[in-house]
């Protein structure tokens, strides 16, 4: 394994020589600074071991924007590449490497967390409870999130980086094909994270079914958190299909297995269809949470409530369950039939409609709304427009006889990235900005903010308009080079231009929260936006147990009603404090990780002793867990009454 | 939805008593709801590719009657008794319930240690998980069940020993509930793949 | 799991009184496990008999085999989960009935795309 690894850096492209090098010396850059400043006792106590559902969300929003960088830098790279005809910046291989770790970075290390750290920071607060339900499993969630990352990102300096585009199909992916480590790397990190994510998943369904304050129905929740409900379901439905995939793939890689190969009667189109079973609602899982922060930011700042409530509800929930039935539309040129391409195109297209429904929702909420135009409220507008293409584009795609011409040509890269990107990104983004002050006490600069959201905009446009008609002018994808020729040099050039204005876009939202942190406006009031649901009735950022006394809640928009009856004099008189019951910070879900992380290493390359040390380390840390009485601490009315009074600047 | 609904009646949170417990249950159903579509994706992939034998044996070469039948007598008779544990449970006989765990871990070892030996059976007989794409997916699927049952021996012995230290309480009885709840769902799929997998086979 | 279930464990509460009995009343024979037990025995022979000596054609077998095998499904899920039994909404039936939906959707989608299979193998 070792030896493997040695000479692939010496043999690797001086680019990657140069990472390895760039990561060791930060590497040591970290340690030293860790050290220096005496922070590592504070780094465990504090962060790693911590079980607290903010804490957890501040570092699935660190990690998602280190992730970001990372993925936009592939992005760079291949946009550069493509921005001549016949250009020599990138191999071939390279450029396969770079686009396969663009897109899997994309969807799952830089989407899922952002959405797991907005789910994390604000439900709990927003339904009225001191935690998610299973805070330890949460912490589980994370670890297994964060080594699946760190073992996806290690591949591109220890041995390889997968190469067979960001969806492994096989026989490509298989080990007559790439006999590397890449796509082991892959199946693994993804297995990893994979299974953080389903535990994220039942933590949520459970959190928002049990622990809401008491008075708040299922229909006095927030939308937001209705949103987090419609995709946590989506996410325990979807993702064991992909854990099977990747299993069986990783079982023809590692022992020889034929489900997938192309001899001895594998069918690789039968990964192709589990994958997509997966891989079709993870869209939906990544976009639902984002129509509940768009709910969420029209209302606040059109001040007005939701117009549509229940319809909203009606169609997340109906978007969540039609999403299963739509997986066929990203292969309907494999030939099934006619009967299942139209009834795949017709579910299909009939997501539209629930979605529709929400727009229109959204439009009416601020029609003769008092609208505020602040950095969430401008990035929900684009949000609005951009989408509404990217969904048209999508009903193209939907119909199957346009998508066998438009099928694996730049046309489909532009449409996923206008929904992922004017969907998903400007949707997290918006709800970054809106929470920001929640997380961290203090608001993001307006003006730095108002930059970058410019140039990322007219970046986007800029960057994907023009490959709707290199699509129809049929450059397809994953192509690494091109000959003048074909005519498509121009158009490929302004696409290269706009990619570099969105990375100009997102160095000014680096530079928005650096100078932020220090000079940004401090958010005194906790409800720095004048907001209508609980969590802005806290502090900000909030105590850890967020809430001395939980609320009643007679109505939705809970906080946005006290806040009137306050001003009439009516609001009830609060109750005595009571003890409150927290539980134990545990380092068990960093170490049972850990394992997880040591074994998928070990058969990454078919290190069988380590991959069952690692093992065993997983199956100790669960009986450890199941046999340990951890019952957790009470924090007493004097703590909480301390903590209050400072908090709340009283 | 509203006339079905039931606030919580809470002023006392994060308790430890069994309304803390139910919410373990609660996430206890949705693992197994999630699990049941692992299965479901196993079973498919199954069904697509069992005629493909690529010329190895086939389903009626390998199957053999009695030794199924046995593993699911075993199966259906350990789910019995894991019920039986849960009404010694629900009546408070804290040693019954042990004892039936017991009996129930034992019925679980038997189906697991015959079902490695059909396994090693079929292996000597060239059958291996590598000789075709049909015997990929039966060693997946079936062999999938077969670690989900030696999971679950592990946990009812974890909960046993619990039991034994702590008695009869909200956490303990609670981590049997799951316990129990994931053996009667791994009958669930059993009966499936002797359906699909086994009497499918055997019909030819 | 029924109400009082729940309910008398409750009342050992905080964890305290742990080494009594719940209660002492005694909930009877257990009538519902030694049914379900009958009934999943039966089942199985039943279907045995039916692959071993097909009565009329396989395509009409396979189809009460897998009613079969649905009846036993539900003998678990009633008599030996309980799925019928809650305080409070029912959420996890819920769950299930829509795992057994997507199950569908996974098994007979899966068949029915990959039909074509029958063609190249």
């Amino acid at each position: 394994m070792v030896h493997q690894i040695v000479e692939y850096l010496r043999n690797a492209d001086p680019l990657i020589q140069m990472s390895a090098a760039a990561i060791v010396l930060t590497l040591l850059g970290i340690i030293f600074a860790l050290t220096y400043y005496k922070k590592w006792r504070w780094l465990w106590r504090e962060w790693i071991t911590t079980v607290d559902h903010k804490k957890i969300g501040i570092m699935y929003l660190i990690c998602a924007l280190l992730m970001l960088f990372r993925g936009g830098v592939d992005a760079l790279l291949m946009r550069t590449q493509l921005a001549f005809p016949n250009m020599n910046f990138l191999d071939s291989q390279h450029y396969n490497e770079i686009f396969s770790t663009h897109g899997t970075i994309m969807i799952l290390f830089v989407a899922m967390p952002l959405i797991f750290a907005m789910m994390n920071i604000v439900v709990p607060l927003q339904i009225g409870a001191r935690d998610v339900a299973f805070p330890f499993l949460n912490a589980v969630s994370f670890w297994l999130f964060f080594f699946g990352a760190l073992l996806f990102n290690l591949s591109f300096v220890l041995g390889g980086s997968p190469d067979a585009g960001w969806v492994s199909y096989p026989p490509l992916a298989e080990l007559s094909h790439s006999p590397g480590p890449g796509i082991n790397y892959y199946v693994l990190s993804l297995q990893i994270s994979g299974i953080g994510s389903i535990a994220t998943g039942i933590n949520f369904i459970v959190t928002i079914l049990k622990m809401r304050a008491p008075g708040m129905t299922l229909m006095k929740m927030p939308l937001f958190a209705w949103s987090v409900l419609a995709s946590c379901i989506v996410i325990i439905f979807a993702f064991p299909p992909l854990t099977v995939a990747l299993a069986l793939l990783g079982l023809d890689r590692i022992f020889g297995t034929h489900f997938f190969t192309m001899l001895h009667g594998g069918n690789p189109m039968m990964y192709v269809n589990l994958f997509w079973i997966w891989g079709h609602p993870e869209v939906y899982i990544a976009i639902l949470p984002v129509y509940g922060i768009l709910s969420e930011i029209v209302s606040t700042f059109s001040k007005k409530y939701i117009f549509g409530y229940k319809s909203m509800v009606a169609s997340l929930m109906l978007i969540s369950v039609i999403s299963y039935f739509v997986w066929v539309h990203h292969f309907f040129t494999m030939g099934a039939g006619p009967g299942v391409n139209s009834f795949f195109a017709v579910a299909s297209m009939a997501v539209g409609i629930p979605t529709g429904v929400k727009v229109f929702n959204w439009l009416f909420t601020m029609f003769r709304g008092r609208i505020r135009v602040t950095l969430p409220m401008l990035w929900a507008l684009a949000f609005i427009p951009c989408f509404v293409i990217g969904g048209a584009t999508g009903i193209t795609l939907a119909s199957a006889p346009s998508d066998y011409q438009l099928h694996n040509s730049y046309f489909v890269i532009a449409h996923f990235h206008q929904t992922l990107i004017g969907g998903a990104v400007f949707g997290l983004l918006a709800g970054m900005y809106y929470w920001w002050p929640k997380m961290f006490g203090f608001k993001l600069n307006e003006t730095l903010g108002k930059w970058a959201f410019w140039f990322f905009n007219i970046g986007f446009y800029v960057c994907f308009m023009p490959q709707y008609a290199l699509g129809f002018m049929g450059m397809t994808r994953r192509v690494y080079t091109y000959p003048a020729e074909t005519g498509w040099g121009s158009l490929n050039f302004i696409s290269t231009v706009g990619a570099y204005l969105m990375g100009i876009g997102f160095l000014f939202i680096v530079v928005q929260v650096l100078y932020s942190i220090r000079y940004g406006e401090r958010d005194t009031t906790g409800d720095p936006w004048d907001g209508r649901t609980l969590e802005w009735s806290l502090p900000s950022p909030a105590p850890h147990y967020n809430f001395a006394q939980i609320p009643t809640i007679n109505g939705r928009d809970a906080w946005w009603e006290m806040k009137q009856q306050r001003k009439a004099g009516s609001l009830v008189s609060e109750n005595e404090l009571k003890p409150i019951h927290m539980p134990n910070r545990t380092p068990l879900p960093f170490l049972m990780s850990l394992a997880f992380f040591v074994s998928g290493f070990g058969l990454v390359f078919n290190q069988f002793t380590i991959a069952t040390v690692g093992l065993i380390g997983v199956i100790v840390c669960m009986l450890w867990r199941s046999l340990e009485d951890d019952r957790g601490y009470y924090l007493s009315v004097d703590e909480i009454k301390q903590t209050e009074a400072s908090v709340r600047g009283a | 939805m509203e006339a079905t609904e039931k606030t919580i009646s809470d002023q006392k949170p994060q308790e430890h008593g069994m309304e803390e417990e139910e919410k373990y249950v609660l996430g206890f159903w949705l693992f197994l709801a999630s699990d049941l579509v692992l299965f479901a994706s196993l079973f498919a992939t199954y069904l697509v590719l069992r005629t493909h034998t690529d010329g190895g044996p086939t389903e009626a070469q390998l199957f053999e009657i009695p030794v199924f039948m046995l593993e699911t007598f075993l199966l259906l008779t350990s789910s019995y008794t894991c019920g039986l544990a849960m009404h010694a449970l629900k009546n408070g006989h804290a040693r019954r319930l042990i004892g039936w765990i017991a009996v129930t871990v034992l019925l679980g070892l038997a189906f697991v240690g015959i079902e490695i030996n059909e396994f090693i059976t079929y292996s000597s007989e060239g059958a291996t998980m590598q000789r075709s794409a049909f015997l990929s997916a039966f060693y997946a699927l079936v062999g999938t069940h077969g670690l989900h049952v030696s999971l679950g021996i592990v946990w009812l012995i974890s909960v046993a020993i619990q039991l034994m230290r702590k008695s009869i309480q909200p956490t303990t009885a609670r981590k049997f509930i799951n316990a129990g709840l994931y053996w009667h769902f791994l009958d669930v799929v059993w009966v499936m793949i002797f359906t699909v997998v086994y009497l499918m086979g055997v019909m030819g | 799991m029924g109400d009082d279930f729940y309910s008398r464990v409750s009342d050992g509460g905080d964890g305290m009184k742990t080494k009594e009995p719940l209660s002492g009343k005694y909930t009877g024979f257990p009538w519902g496990h030694v049914i379900g037990y009958m009934g999943s025995i039966l089942l199985t022979l039943v279907a045995l008999w039916l692959a071993v000596n097909p009565p009329f054609s396989q395509g009409g077998i396979i189809t009460i085999l897998l009613v079969l095998a649905v009846l036993q499904i539900l003998i678990q899920l009633i008599f030996f989960m309980h799925i019928t039994e809650s305080r409070g909404p029912a959420f996890h039936t819920l769950a299930i009935v829509l795992g057994f939906l997507f199950t569908f959707a996974v098994v007979a989608g899966s068949i029915w795309i990959m039909t074509f299979n029958s063609q190249v193998q």
